[in-house]
Parts: structure tokens; C-alpha cells; sequence
């Protein structure tokens, strides 16, 4: 039962990061229809900018935990979005209407760019940081087992379920969000009712970026290394996240998220470590199989 | 078709335009570029390279007022500038190469920015816009051709060329087969030095030209986008290497084992999955590759997982080995043909091997092209409803699709094994897959010459650039967006109809067909 606990809450902030990721990948594809390959190397773009940040603030003498923070976590999201504003500029607004295999090839295209650019300006070896918030309290403890909840990751899943408010209230609420629903329905229909279509998807771009940008603090701040290559299988694992909670659907994103954080730390935990990423591939495929379209997902009918 | 007329250049909005490109290129350079971190004894310090920030910010600023110019039709300022520009830092660049080494430092060190990468980049920008301002120079009101235009006259290109592949084919065949027996040629000027490393480098690209036109049978002909093909590859030649090692079976007795575990891993995994299409299919097949991939590193007692297995036999000449002498005393190569012992041989022998399994893969496709099951594929890969009505099964027309291309890449693999000697799981990543779509894609699909072309583009010359090793994958990827976004619909993108009603000259729809691909 302890051990249990123990597991629910790394899963839990494991979920969160997933989730965060998971975001950009379903609000992208709800938009246009294609899978952002290379998010998954904005979200390691962001833990980076994260990294960058922190020592900066630190040169400066800010070393005082909650501003270090909301400073990084600003300067992220800002920095981290106009890669996101670029890739989408670059890489897929040229390619609207042409083959939708042209547009994955741009995104490897452009995933394989952005790891070896970071690799070469950033260095190929791990980039350790030291825990920025330490400490946390017990909860449950069985002679020697103890199950305890860390600040970190009271951190983590308040700032996760913040953002979370922030974008369900701009998608529901705001203008902006009343036009990406547009889009995501009908894009030629809401470019005739005078929407900015190409700002609609640009500004879909810079969200799903900043959200993914949070993800890397998260990443960065909960395990303390980062290198290059970690945004491949976290854009992977997130995309079957995506894909978990039905593709195209906000809150489905979320729950994915969750549920994959919890699987993948539930098997690590009982079963074995180094099958886990067998375990999340295993998922994607039967709920491709099974429910196609996902948990929340609505059905995708397919008119001749 | 009239030309637009080129837009006035309005030199305020110009400014603003450019002021924006350079912010942004100030925000993305400001963190990655700007600051890196640096390993010192106790953890992480962190250096600045506030330079290269500048010269990117002013390059976007000035690249893209040059880039508003040219579209103004004004080709002569860009031109102005551009050319001295280029000249200059090429000269310094090149200085320590040309002038004497003391004068060529000095040029060097008059540059404004001391990092080298920094200096290039400048260089090469200034030097791809000077050579668009001499295109425009050339063609007239180029810039206002529309992409149209453009996509037309490349396929009518591409037209012309898949009509000629009928001379280019043999062509290029007869190129490749006379290639290695350079090796014996005697030095003379007029031939190309053909050596080893060139030998090696045509055996990859071989290689990788069989692998695409496996993995066209799947993503070309049917229409499956399968991101997963390495995964068949790793078991061609895991197949092989353990039946050699443990049971000392030679390569030709494996090799038809290989294809068909191969096929049969393809057909296990492509009969849950079949019913999804497009990204998502694309989505499973990664997820099956890697979940191979860790299969193989973590199950140690049967893959020696990451430690990979060495002491692969190496192919013979039909039981004639390549070495010395042979093993207990039997008839080696050398020794059955009475010829004197040479490591090169084994080498070409390799190349002769890869692209005879190449050129059976190609045959094999162009054949089973004109066959039932063969036309079923492109069916359905154009329209997968109208072939349900129609009586073709989906899903088993795919599965033998999706067999077969694993089939050849279950060739490709165990060749693989057998030219390395060595296999561990680390050759199998995602990123192989990725390089055998992009040569497909790259290609048009389904063109077998543009896989060729593509194979060459992407594995052979960037080989040849192994100094620039670093920059290699960097160039690599910004190569398959550029060429993407240049053709959309690959190189050389023209299809023939297979079947036609009424003889019609080939290639005479090309103009119209682009013009409904555009919409």
C-alpha cells in the first residue's frame, strides 16, 4: 500500500510533464491535422532555456528560490514560444495544402536540426543542476518505508494545474480561443467570417510551445540532468499521451498525460525498468486499435 | 501565363518587416546561442558568446530587407552589397590557405567576429543572396513566378526524365557496375581514383538505395507510411547473426532465412495496425521500431543486448572464402581462381553483393508493379474506399505489402551484418528510419531513379564531408526541410498512369496535374 502511494505520486509528476507536452501536440493536430514531430524538441529546447536561465539569474546574484523561478519560468516561456512562432513559420506554413507527407518529413526534418543545433552550440554531455527546492513531508510510513511528498512536487503540480486554468480559460473564454475552436472546425469557413487564419495557427504554436517550455523547467527541475536527446522519447511518450486521451481534445491531453506518468512509474515500479518504454508503445497501439479515437476524443467519420 | 508585376518596395514597411525578422532572430539566438554552459571542477559555469547573437540579429535584419529587394524586382542594391561582402570574408576566410601563413592570419584576425562559425555563416549568407540577385539578373522577373509555374516546369522536368530513365537507367547501371574494376585501373588522369574509402562509400549508398526501394514497395506503391522499417532491418540481421554464430550457417543459407523472419515480423506487426492510416500509422510503426530496438538491448541472454555481437562470418564466394588461407586446410578464393591475395577484393565482392540484392529489389518492384496485387497497392493507395467496393481486400493487400518491403530489408539487414562483422542495437535507431523515408520522400515517391538520387545526395555526399562531421546531421536536416519546401511532393515527382484507355504522348498532362496538385 505504501509502496503504492509512493508510486502514485512520482506518477502523478511524471503525468504532469506528459500532460504539459501532450498539449501542444493535440491543440496542433486539432488545428491542422498533422503530428509537430520537432515539439518534442522544443519542450528539450525549453528545459535548456531553463538551465541557461537559472545560471544567469544565479551570475546575478538572484538566488532567492520563488523569483529564480517565476523569472525562469517567464523567460522560458517567452524564449521558447518564438522557436515554436519559427518552427511553424519555417517549417510548415510553406508546405499549407501540399501533401501531408511533405509536412512530417519537414517536422523530422526539423527535429533532427534542432537536436544536433543544440548539441553543437550546447555540448553533447549531461548537464546536471543542482536541486533548486529541497525538502517535503511524510505522509505515510511503515517501518522503515517512508512515503513522503516533496515541495517539488507540490511545486509541480500546482504550477501544472495553474496553467491548466490559464489555457482552458483562454480556449473557452477569449476571442483567440473562439478562433482556434473556429479553425479547428472549419478553417476555410472561418477565414471567410474574417478570422486571421495564419495568426490563429501561429499563436496555437506559441502556446503549445510555452506549455512544453514549462514541461522542460519541470523536467529540469524534478530529475536535475538534461542533454540533447530528451526530447525525443518525451515527445513520443507524449504524443501517445495525445493520442491516450483522444487526439484533438484539451482535458483528454491532460488525462493521457496522468495516465501514462502513472503506467510508466506503476510498471517501473512492480514490473521491470528497462521494458517500460515497450509498455507505453504496447498502450499506443491498443487504444489505436481499440478506440481509435482515444478516451475524450469525438469520432472522426470518414466521408467519401 | 502573365507575370505579376513586382510590388513598389516601400521602405517603411520594409524597415518594419526587417526589424521584426531581427527580433526574432534575437530571441532565438539570445538563449541557446548566447550562453552555454561549460563543465568545471564542482559543477556548471556558464560563458557568453554575445557576438554571435549580434551577427545573427544584423544578419536577419539585412537578409531580410535583401529578401523584401528581390521581391521588389531591385536585384542591383542587394548586389552592391552582397558581392564585396562575400568577397571580402572569403578572401579572409581562405586567407591562411592562399596568402602566406603570416599575412593570411592577419586578414583573419581583421574580421569582426572571432569565432570561425560565426565568420561562415556571414560568408555563405551574403554569398547565396549575391548568387539570387545574379539568377534574378539573369530570368528576368523570376521572383514573380508563381509557385505554379515553378512546380510545372519541375514537372515537366521530372517528366522528361522519367522518359529518359529508360537511357539513364542502363546508364547509371552500367556506371555502377564498372565502378570498383577502377580499382585496377592504372593511374591516368581521365579516371577517377577509385580507392577504398570510395568503394566503401558506394557499398552504403547502395545500401541505402535497396532500403528505400524496399521501403517504396510500402510507403511509395501502398501508401503505408511506415516510420518503423529499421525495425526489420535489425531483425534481417540479428537473424542472421545469430544463426551464424551459434549454429555456423553460412550467408547464403541465411540470407533467405532472414528475409522471411523479416516478413514475418512484418506481417506480425502489420496485422493490428494495418487498419490505421496516415500519422497514425506512421506513430505505430515508431513505436514498434523502438520497442524492438529495446527488446534487443535489454535481453541480454539471447541479443548480448547492448554489447551487440561480433565475430560475424563474412560472406563467401559461394563457399569460397576471402582470406589467406583458409580454415582446415580448404580451397580459398584466391587459390580456386589461382589469383594472388588481395583485401580489396573482398571489398568489391561486398559492392557486387549489395547491388545485385539492390538491383532483384528493383526488379522485383517494377515487375510486381504490372501484376494484381501490384496494381491493388497503388489502388489503394489512391483510394482505399473505392477499392473496398470494388472487392479488393485492405487488409491483405497491405499486409503483403507491408511482408514484402520487410522482406528486402531483411535482406539489407543480414548483408549488413555480414559486411560489418559487428552488430549492436545502436545501429538500428529511429533515426535510420528517418533517413530511408527522407530518401523515398526526397525522391518522389515512387520514382525509383529519384531514390537513387536521393540515396547519392543524402548518404553519399555528406561522407565525403566527414571533416565537417559535427555539422553533418545539423546540414542534414535543414537539407530535407529545404528540399521539402522547395518540392513538396519530392525530386522528381511524376507518376505515369500504369494503365491508359487511349495512347496518349507520356507525360503531356504533366502541366494540368500540377496545377490541380497546387490547389
Amino acid at each position: 500500500m505504501e509502496y503504492f502511494v509512493q508510486q502514485l505520486i512520482n506518477g502523478l509528476t511524471l503525468g504532469a510533464i506528459y500532460g504539459l507536452i501532450a498539449i501542444g501536440y493535440t491543440m496542433v493536430y486539432g488545428i491542422i491535422g498533422m503530428i509537430n514531430f520537432a515539439h518534442g524538441e522544443i519542450f528539450m529546447i525549453g528545459a535548456f532555456v531553463s538551465l541557461l536561465s537559472v545560471m544567469v539569474l544565479g551570475m546575478f546574484g538572484i538566488t532567492w528560490v520563488p523569483l529564480a523561478l517565476l523569472l525562469t519560468l517567464i523567460v522560458t516561456m517567452a524564449l521558447t514560444a518564438v522557436y515554436g512562432w519559427s518552427l511553424e513559420r519555417i517549417a510548415y506554413r510553406p508546405l499549407r495544402g501540399s501533401p501531408r507527407l511533405a509536412a512530417l518529413i519537414t517536422a523530422i526534418g526539423m527535429s533532427i536540426f534542432l537536436q544536433n543545433y543544440v548539441q553543437l552550440l550546447q555540448g553533447a554531455r549531461v548537464k546536471p543542476l543542482q536541486p533548486m527546492i529541497s525538502g517535503g513531508f511524510e505522509i505515510m510510513r511503515r517501518d522503515e518505508f517512508i512515503v513522503s511528498v516533496s515541495y517539488l512536487q507540490l511545486f509541480i503540480w500546482a504550477l501544472t494545474l495553474g496553467l491548466m486554468a490559464v489555457f482552458t480559460a483562454i480556449i473557452t473564454r477569449t476571442a483567440l480561443g473562439r478562433a482556434q475552436r473556429a479553425c479547428e472546425q472549419d478553417m476555410g469557413m472561418a477565414s471567410l467570417l474574417g478570422i486571421n487564419v495564419d495568426r490563429t495557427i501561429s499563436l496555437t504554436f506559441v502556446m503549445g510551445a510555452s506549455l512544453a517550455a514549462v514541461a522542460g523547467l519541470i523536467f529540469l527541475v524534478n530529475y536535475g540532468v538534461i542533454d540533447f536527446f530528451i526530447g525525443f522519447l518525451a515527445g513520443i511518450k507524449a504524443f501517445t499521451a495525445a493520442v491516450l486521451g483522444g487526439i484533438g481534445s484539451l482535458p483528454g491531453a491532460m488525462l493521457g498525460g496522468l495516465l501514462i506518468g502513472l503506467i510508466e512509474a506503476f510498471w517501473s515500479g512492480y514490473f521491470t525498468v528497462e521494458y517500460k518504454d515497450v509498455a507505453t508503445f504496447a498502450i499506443l497501439v491498443l487504444v489505436l486499435i481499440f478506440r481509435p479515437t482515444g478516451l475524450l476524443g469525438r469520432p472522426d467519420i470518414e466521408k467519401v | 501565363m502573365a507575370k505579376a508585376p513586382a510590388p513598389r518596395f516601400d521602405v517603411a514597411a520594409a524597415l518594419k518587416e526587417a526589424s521584426l525578422t531581427a527580433f526574432v532572430m534575437f530571441a532565438l539566438s539570445a538563449g541557446i546561442v548566447g550562453f552555454h554552459t561549460v563543465d568545471v571542477p564542482g559543477g556548471l559555469a556558464i560563458e557568453t558568446r554575445f557576438a554571435a547573437v549580434a551577427a545573427v540579429t544584423v544578419l536577419g535584419f539585412f537578409g531580410r530587407l535583401a529578401l523584401i529587394l528581390l521581391r521588389c524586382g531591385r536585384p542591383y542594391p542587394v548586389l552592391a552589397i552582397t558581392v564585396p561582402l562575400a568577397a571580402l570574408w572569403f578572401a579572409a576566410l581562405l586567407a591562411d590557405r592562399l596568402l602566406p601563413a603570416e599575412l593570411g592570419q592577419r586578414l583573419q584576425v581583421a574580421l569582426p567576429f572571432a569565432d570561425v562559425v560565426v565568420n561562415w555563416i556571414v560568408a555563405l549568407t551574403a554569398l547565396g543572396f549575391a548568387i539570387r540577385a545574379v539568377w534574378m539578373l539573369r530570368h528576368t522577373g523570376a521572383s514573380a513566378q508563381t509557385v505554379l509555374d515553378r512546380d510545372a516546369a519541375m514537372e515537366r522536368f521530372a517528366a522528361r526524365v522519367s522518359q529518359a530513365s529508360r537511357y539513364i537507367g542502363p546508364a547509371l547501371l552500367a556506371v555502377a557496375v564498372v565502378f570498383p574494376l577502377l580499382v585496377f585501373a592504372p593511374e591516368s588522369p581521365w579516371l577517377p581514383k577509385v580507392d577504398r574509402r570510395l568503394l566503401d562509400i558506394g557499398i552504403l549508398v547502395a545500401t541505402y538505395v535497396m532500403l528505400g526501394w524496399g521501403l517504396n514497395i510500402v510507403v511509395g506503391l501502398a501508401g503505408l507510411l511506415d516510420l518503423g522499417y529499421v525495425a526489420f532491418y535489425a531483425v534481417g540481421a540479428y537473424s542472421y547473426a545469430l544463426l551464424a554464430t551459434h549454429f555456423g550457417l553460412g550467408f547464403w543459407t541465411c540470407l533467405p532465412f532472414a528475409g522471411l523472419m523479416a516478413a514475418v515480423a512484418g506481417m506480425l506487426l502489420g496485422f493490428p495496425v494495418l487498419r490505421l492510416r496516415g500519422d497514425y500509422l506512421a506513430i505505430v510503426t515508431l513505436g514498434f521500431g523502438e520497442m524492438i530496438r529495446v527488446i534487443l538491448l535489454n535481453w541480454y541472454e539471447f541479443t548480448k543486448g547492448p554489447d551487440g555481437i561480433s565475430g560475424i562470418p563474412r560472406p563467401t564466394f559461394f563457399g569460397l572464402p576471402f582470406t589467406r588461407t583458409a580454415e582446415g586446410g580448404g580451397e580459398t578464393f584466391y587459390s580456386f581462381f589461382n589469383l594472388s591475395y588481395s583485401p580489396t577484393d573482398r571489398i568489391i565482392f561486398l559492392y557486387y553483393l549489395i547491388l545485385a540484392l539492390a538491383l532483384i529489389t528493383n526488379l522485383f518492384t517494377l515487375r510486381i508493379r504490372k501484376l494484381p496485387v501490384g496494381r491493388a497497392w497503388e489502388a489503394l493507395r489512391e483510394d482505399e474506399i473505392a477499392c473496398r467496393s470494388l472487392g479488393i481486400n485492405p487488409r491483405n493487400t497491405k499486409l503483403t505489402a507491408f511482408s514484402i518491403g520487410a522482406m528486402f530489408a531483411g535482406f539489407a539487414g543480414s548483408f549488413f551484418a555480414t559486411r560489418q562483422g559487428f552488430i549492436s542495437p545502436e545501429s538500428f535507431t529511429f533515426i535510420e528510419s528517418a533517413v530511408i523515408l527522407a530518401i523515398v520522400v526526397l525522391g518522389g515517391f515512387g520514382s525509383q531513379i529519384g531514390i537513387v538520387l536521393a540515396a547519392i545526395l543524402l548518404i553519399g555526399l555528406p561522407e565525403f564531408f566527414r571533416e565537417l562531421q559535427q555539422y553533418r546531421m545539423l546540414a542534414f536536416g535543414a537539407a530535407m526541410v529545404l528540399i521539402m519546401l522547395w518540392r513538396p511532393r519530392g525530386l522528381l515527382a511524376f507518376r505515369e498512369p500504369t494503365l491508359r484507355l487511349h495512347k496518349t504522348r507520356p507525360g503531356a498532362a504533366a502541366g494540368t496535374r500540377a496545377g490541380e496538385a497546387a490547389r
